[in-house]
């Protein structure tokens, strides 16, 4: 069971440098922005299977909570921003 | 293994597939609004997956309370940011993808 939850994680990771394609080539900001946001919802996966390979269920929970807000927190922040920049920069 | 251990498999399996789905959508749709169409729902969907077999795997305890809070968060939060962004580009003027006959472009 630890051994499947290693090569899910391992995969996680795989899928996680497939997005990060969108960010670093990403035609516009906004496009950087939707692949922030699927990564880090693919970390938070990734950290609790961290807590279950390594037995530290409890402490990575919170870790993983944490990184929710701040995963949500930040996608509104940005787009406030870039709602308020006007066109030129999205563009 | 146990029926636990076989439905905490699933449940991650299929987390996976909707994963793997929506990042392949992320790479390849041609249009801003299509690929936060694609990452939008996917992500939703395989992260509450993922963590619903996750908390299946913990059991009764704490810990599998706080990570379906965590998935009951998400199933909220995910959505709402999405929408946040894609208004965000509409406002900025952003066009859709469309296909028109005749045209050049």
């Amino acid at each position: 069971m630890k051994l499947f939850f290693l090569v899910f994680g391992v995969g996680m990771c795989g899928l996680v440098l497939l997005c990060l394609y969108r960010v670093t080539w990403g035609p516009t900001v906004l496009n950087r922005a939707a692949g922030i946001s699927a990564i880090g919802t693919k970390t938070l996966t990734i950290l609790l299977l961290m807590g279950v390979i390594y037995d530290r269920v409890a402490m990575f929970i919170d870790i993983s909570m944490v990184y929710a807000l701040l995963n949500f927190i930040g996608s509104l922040v940005l787009a406030k921003y870039l709602e308020g920049t006007g066109d030129v920069s999205c563009q | 293994m146990s029926i636990k251990e076989i439905l905490a498999v699933l449940f991650l399996l299929s987390g996976f597939f909707f994963f793997l789905t929506a990042t392949l959508g992320l790479l390849r749709f041609p249009d801003f609004y299509a690929r936060l169409h694609a990452t939008g729902k996917g992500d939703t969907l395989a992260v509450t997956l993922c963590l619903i077999g996750l908390a299946v795997y913990q059991g009764i305890s704490v810990n599998s309370i706080k990570i379906v809070f965590i998935a009951v968060f998400m199933f909220l939060a995910q959505p709402t940011a999405t929408h946040a962004i894609s208004r965000a580009a509409f406002r900025c003027g952003v066009l859709p993808w469309t296909i028109t006959e005749g045209d050049e472009q």
